[in-house]
């Protein structure tokens, strides 16, 4: 496992022993059907620190109050938290200016909002948007609502048997017709990394802009969206140990300044007549109605959580996890691995010889192991290997070598029950 | 046997398990003593929606009785399938409409069936009452 999204920015801390970091997860020391729950559902959404639960408990009990709107004190005390959370946002992510941080309700949010004010502005008819196989349903239908609202058309980026994408493929797509490319950081379905750094690299040389969807890749490494060069950057903070229900789109503020609102309301104007409204400023402009504080100020607490973790601390523990599962996993006989390279986030994606995926997961869980299984809202995917889905195993840093023996020995005991 | 009755033998043979793999692999048996459907019927028209893995479902009218065949490409699901037919095949449309299904919470069926997969269950008991409506319906014609 490599990452490729920028140089190592954050100074390595103390490594902090795996036991006392489960122990900052209350939910991890959780039974399940009596057993201890083995959570291996970390792409779906992932397990919250005491400290982000706190924080959130802290904006409810000690200062909850509308932001940007009274005059009183809570109201200016949770304002100022709120863009104390969108600074460290755009810390986190390097990008250049508060104003390029806009809060959302999740990535299909963000996706949403991009697909509709960017269409709106820039995309007509007979114009291309180019996505890859490897997309995630929220990365696919908000485009192909633009292209039927616009007549556009979508092009997709084809991937190999391994689930990676044929890059010279990609090349041959571009065209002037071309007006934006929308990729994921990493496969959601299968864990494999996309180089998105070249992706853009080749979309620049044509001034075509490039959306990323970093679901699925903000919790694994440094992300530099000034080094990266993205036009668009779009996550969920429940996927990066944040709250749910808070989501970010970075855009270059040239697009955002150029870009409509994609929906009206309070806090987005400027000037409000029944003749003509005139809006808000950025980032202000893209937030309509009350937004969610709480969990913006959650996850400004859940980032520097991962700060205070280290990068390289994370980096290096995932890396093993994912060595010492996809060693394990080989070693079962039938049980075949989809998307098995060497450059992949830490997710497996499975299915073992004549056993329904179902079976398996529902055994796993009766087990206490927290596994998905289906397509992961990723359909196109799994028609592309021809499979119906998958088991996918996602682990993070808090995860152990003990919870990936227990994951074992549960696949075992599934062949011995549907053999 | 009534439907209640069948539906008391059920909740019988799986009282004398606790550990849930025990009740899982009661469910793996009765999947195979399932009759199963005849290939030919495995197309879309019996496709149940709303269930994460497949199952065909597909209905008999004879005598004044609905009989079913089914199958499902899992093997715990095709084991609540048969559950499902044991209680619900061969009886007339009234006693299909108005059968009360207390059997699927007292084994425990819902709660452990994760959401999507107990609507997967709720689908395959609407589709069976559809079927006994719809006929109840072309034979009071
Ligand atoms: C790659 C990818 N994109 C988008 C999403 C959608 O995220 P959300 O449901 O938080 O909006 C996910 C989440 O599963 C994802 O993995």
């Amino acid at each position: 496992m490599r990452f490729l999204y920028g140089e190592m920015r954050l100074i390595r801390l103390n490594v902090k022993e795996i036991s006392d970091i489960r122990k900052d997860f209350p939910i991890l020391s959780l039974k399940v059907y009596d057993k201890p729950l083995v959570y291996f559902d970390n792409g779906a959404t992932t397990q919250k620190p005491r400290c982000v639960i706190d924080e959130v408990d802290k904006v409810l009990t000690t200062y909850n109050s509308n932001i940007h709107r009274g005059v009183h004190a809570l109201s200016d005390k949770a304002s100022e938290e709120y863009e104390k959370a969108r600074e460290e946002v755009r810390a986190f992510i390097n990008a250049g200016k508060t104003e390029e941080i806009v809060f959302t309700s999740g990535t299909t949010g963000s996706i949403n909002a991009v697909a509709f004010s960017f269409g709106e502005k820039y995309i007509g008819r007979d114009d291309e948007i180019i996505v890859s196989n490897l997309e995630h349903h929220a990365n696919i239908v908000p485009w192909q609502m633009t292209c039927e609202r616009k007549g556009a058309k979508l092009r997709v980026i084809p991937i190999n048997d391994n689930g990676e994408v044929l890059f010279d493929e990609y090349l041959k797509l571009l065209s002037k017709k071309t007006k934006l490319v929308a990729v994921t950081q990493a496969s959601n379905a299968l864990g494999t990394i996309l180089p998105v750094k070249e992706i853009i690299r080749a979309a620049h040389s044509m001034d075509i802009p490039v959306l990323v969807d970093g679901a699925q890749g903000i919790q694994h490494g440094i992300v530099d969206v000034n080094d990266l060069d993205a036009d668009f950057y779009v996550f969920s903070g429940h996927k990066i140990y944040g709250p749910t229900g808070i989501g970010v789109l970075y855009g270059k503020e040239k697009w955002l300044t150029e870009m409509p609102p994609y929906q009206g309301g309070g806090d987005m104007v400027e000037n409000v007549t029944f003749e003509k409204t005139t809006y808000n400023v950025l980032p202000f402009k893209f937030e309509a109605g009350t937004m969610n504080y709480p969990a913006a100020i959650g996850l400004g607490a859940a980032l520097r959580y991962v700060i205070s973790l280290g990068w390289e601390n994370i980096r290096l523990r995932e890396e093993e996890l994912l060595h010492y599962a996809t060693n394990r996993l080989l070693q079962i006989n039938g049980l075949k691995i989809y998307g098995n390279v060497e450059n992949k986030i830490s997710i497996i994606s499975f299915l073992l010889k004549d056993i329904h995926m179902y079976d398996t997961g529902m055994i796993l869980d009766k087990l206490g192991v927290a596994v998905r299984t289906g397509t992961h809202c990723a359909q196109p995917v799994m028609d592309r290997l021809g499979i119906n889905g998958t088991v996918r195993v996602s682990m993070c840093f808090y995860n152990t070598r003990e919870e990936i023996d227990v994951l074992i020995a549960g696949i075992e005991k599934v062949k011995s029950m549907f053999a | 046997m009534t439907i209640d009755e069948v539906q008391d033998s059920i909740v019988e043979e799986f009282s004398v398990f606790d550990d849930w793999m025990d009740k899982y692999n009661l469910l793996i048996d009765y999947g195979k003593d399932l009759k199963v459907i005849d290939p030919k019927f495995k197309i879309k028209d019996f496709l149940i929606e709303g269930c994460q893995s497949k199952v065909w479902l597909h209905p008999e009218f004879e005598g004044g009785k609905i009989t079913f065949t089914a199958d499902s490409d899992a093997i715990i699901t095709r084991g609540i399938v048969a559950l499902l037919i044991r209680v619900l095949s061969d009886r007339t449309p009234a006693e299909i409409i108005s059968a009360d299904l207390y059997f699927i919470d007292k084994i425990g069926l819902r709660q452990n069936l994760s959401p999507t997969r107990s609507n997967g269950l709720l689908s395959m008991v609407r589709q069976i009452k559809l079927y006994a409506m719809a006929y109840q319906a072309t034979s009071k014609k």
